[in-house]
């Protein structure tokens, strides 16, 4: 068994990181893509934390800004989706185009 | 492999530290026991406890004074049937009360009952307690929500809400202890002046040893606001568990049980198995921030010192006479449990029916009294200290959860939701605050 | 932790991760999306603990698994959406989407393969008993700035969603 390595944490973080934007791209439920979109930030957290095992701290105090960032993301996103429920009654992305011509 | 068992015992580290699995084993598996049976010994006090300040009995038929009654309870629970309600979300309804209990046991891997008698002591223990407690939420969210009913689902909303309210309070008061942790100066008062490293940590023994180095417990730090961080956190704890006064969400005159409604035999007994288990996980942080953890009352006051040899095994550096007659109370708690249940034996009724409810008290008063004599040997009684203050105190606390569910009227939501965001947040956050001020006035800006 | 340990664990908490983020993207019911994503989260938390980060793993678990998670489940819960389970998961460029991430993929595996001679081998000791201390220092000495605008955005977020999601009761 080969030891784990920082390519083998790089890796993961890349594969979830693909996972996320796959599922940013092609599902229709809004609050599903929002998930996604955690997936994609927990991806990159697990690469600075895999980092700083080689580079010092500063990768796990990025990684903390990135979790409060998310926090402040998700909660100001679902205040526009209960806004955009409140008028039109549906999550489902293809139906939000109030503004198309 | 022996010595694999043995050379743990020398250490002075926990289990989790020294990486030895075996103990780790031992200790989860006493943890879980003990808990099992605190929760069923819960459930009978609190029906005889409850009883009595109504003035009245409570359970006295299953067992010598309802005694057995939490089996017959269990066994009840057992033997019901399972019902699930139709159109609900199967995987969800099964996996909630299973995710409530996996959070209020995996709380108890950092919590100590002494200085080396921990699961393990990491580094962040203090914010892994309240990061898995505030899983539970969780739980009861999906469990609410899985029952495809409306009592369920406004219970479930209720509680969570409630609970993640008073997690704020909860956790501001946590933070003004681990402030207090950083001062290292002796006394009430004490910072430790301009030439201290000043940093506190989240560890769980490092909490109580900083304790036992300031020499006085956390509740009585720079005076009053110590004390209001204990009550602040006291009544954050009670909310945070649902229960009375802050038990609206599962009262049975309000929502018919909340978010357990739809559940019945097996599962429901999960749910009030992971509620108590979360007020023992929830008591003993309370302890060991501010009551001090294992240490005695008056942990630095040694008096004069005694040199009998064969009393002390491990001779502590300072033993004194203070330490001596403090080192005899665990013997004697349980002896006077003895003499109680003896007394109780002695005025059962003397009709023939009750012969073999008047030898099981006697059986059980005659348990009492064998573990009252072991603690008296001198081994013993130095190993069980620790332990036995700890869980004196906890006990004290449990006690106070069932006065206040006889004592307090219910809180309506309303009123719930701003005591916890209109008083308590800003009480904890004012007594943080002010913790931090005083520590560094008192120790000279540096 | 012995090396075969580590391994293991690294292999159980990546393929937990894995599951979780494919069950997240391809669940019919919002709620069980959500459970797969607390899975992949904690399998997280527990990589980080792997990676002597317990810290982050703990503000892991509370931030992300005790609160934006709960965040979730709350607003599936009062949105109705029992007819969104019944409709189509998938929008129709799902092709265009794959070949996209697909893309990304490929993109990474080239970076991995190139510069992995670039990462230094030495790991840097990185002692457990005092990470919160020295993320500690580090927060309040060097990213100050940082701290304190991070405390901004958060405040301008939960004004900004307490506006956004309040019922306007009045004429507009």
């Amino acid at each position: 068994m080969t030891p784990i390595t920082t390519l083998h944490y790089l890796v993961l973080a890349a594969a979830l990181f693909v996972l996320g934007v796959i599922g940013v791209l092609t599902r229709r439920n809004v609050i599903i893509i929002l998930m996604s979109i955690e997936l994609i930030l927990n991806a990159v957290n697990l690469n600075l934390v895999a980092f700083s095992r080689l580079y010092g701290l500063q990768g796990q105090v990025f990684s903390i800004f990135v979790i409060a960032d998310a926090a402040a993301e998700a909660a100001v996103a679902f205040g526009i989706l209960i806004a955009f429920f409140r008028n039109k009654e549906t999550v489902n992305v293809d139906e939000i185009d109030l503004l198309k011509w | 492999m022996l010595d694999y068992i043995t050379n743990y015992l020398g250490s002075q580290v926990t289990p989790g530290q020294a990486g030895n699995v075996f103990w780790i084993t031992v200790y989860i598996l006493v943890i879980f026991a003990g808990v099992s049976v605190a929760v069923i010994a819960m459930n009978w006090l609190e029906r005889k406890i409850m009883a009595h300040m109504q003035v009245r009995l409570g359970p006295m038929r299953v067992g010598p004074h309802g005694l057995l009654q939490p089996i017959a309870d269990a066994l009840k629970l057992l033997l019901k049937e399972d019902l699930m309600p139709e159109n609900a979300d199967a995987l969800t309804y099964r996996l909630a009360p299973l995710l409530i209990v996996i959070v209020a046991f995996t709380t108890f891997i950092v919590i100590p009952f002494g200085p080396t008698h921990a699961v393990t002591d990491m580094n962040i223990g203090l914010l892994f307690m309240l990061g898995v407690s505030s899983m539970s939420v969780l739980g009861i969210v999906m469990a609410g929500w899985s029952s495809n009913s409306h009592y369920p689902l406004i219970g479930a909303l209720r509680s969570s809400a409630q609970m993640i309210s008073y997690e704020v309070a909860m956790g501001m008061a946590v933070l003004t202890a681990v402030v207090m942790t950083s001062l290292h100066g002796m006394g009430p008062y004490g910072v430790g002046g301009a030439n201290t490293s000043g940093t506190g940590t989240l560890s769980m023994i490092g909490i109580v040893d900083a304790q036992a180095d300031q020499q006085v417990w956390f509740v009585f730090k720079f005076f009053p606001l110590g004390l209001i961080a204990f009550v602040i956190f006291a009544i954050a704890m009670i909310a945070e568990t649902n229960r009375a006064p802050f038990d609206l969400p599962e009262a049975e005159s309000e929502l018919t049980a909340g978010f357990h409604t739809e559940y019945s035999g097996f599962r429901w007994s999960l749910f009030f198995l992971a509620e108590y288990a979360a007020m023992i996980a929830v008591s003993s942080v309370a302890v060991t921030l501010w009551l001090g953890g294992w240490l005695r009352p008056f942990p630095n006051i040694h008096g004069p010192q005694i040199n009998l040899p064969g009393f002390w095994v491990q001779a502590a550096p300072q033993a004194g006479l203070v330490d001596l007659l403090f080192s005899f109370a665990p013997a004697l708690t349980f002896l006077a449990l003895a003499g109680l249940s003896f007394r109780a034996m002695v005025r059962m009724p003397r009709h023939p029916s009750f012969k073999v409810q008047t030898m099981g008290l006697g059986g059980f008063g005659a348990v009492l009294a064998l573990v009252g004599l072991l603690l008296l040997v001198p081994p013993v009684r130095n190993r069980a200290q620790d332990i036995f203050w700890f869980v004196a105190k906890v006990s004290v606390s449990m006690y106070l959860y069932i006065w206040y569910r006889s004592t307090f009227p219910r809180y309506r939501f309303d009123q719930l939701m701003k005591v916890g965001w209109k008083i308590l947040l800003p009480v904890s956050l004012g007594v943080l605050i002010a913790t931090a001020v005083t520590g560094v006035t008192l120790g000279g800006w540096h | 932790m012995t090396p075969v340990a580590t391994t293991f664990f690294f292999y159980l908490l990546s393929g937990a991760a894995l599951l979780g983020g494919v069950l997240v993207i391809t669940r019919r019911n919002p709620v069980h999306s959500a459970l797969s994503l607390i899975m992949t989260l904690l399998s997280i938390a527990g990589l980080y603990l792997m990676l002597y980060a317990p810290f982050v793993a703990g503000v892991q678990i509370i931030l992300y698994v005790g609160g934006i998670m709960v965040l979730f489940l709350f607003v599936i819960m009062l949105i109705n959406i029992e007819q969104a389970s019944r409709e189509e998961r998938f929008s129709k460029q799902w092709p265009v989407g794959i070949l996209a991430a697909a893309a990304l993929g490929v993109l990474f595996v080239s970076v991995f393969f190139k510069g992995r001679s670039v990462l230094p081998t030495q790991l840097l000791v990185l002692p457990e008993e005092h990470n919160t201390q020295q993320i500690a220092v580090l927060l309040y000495s060097d990213y100050m700035l940082a701290f304190e605008i991070a405390s901004l955005l958060l405040l301008v977020a939960m004004i900004g969603a307490v506006v956004m999601a309040k019922k306007r009761t009045t004429t507009p």
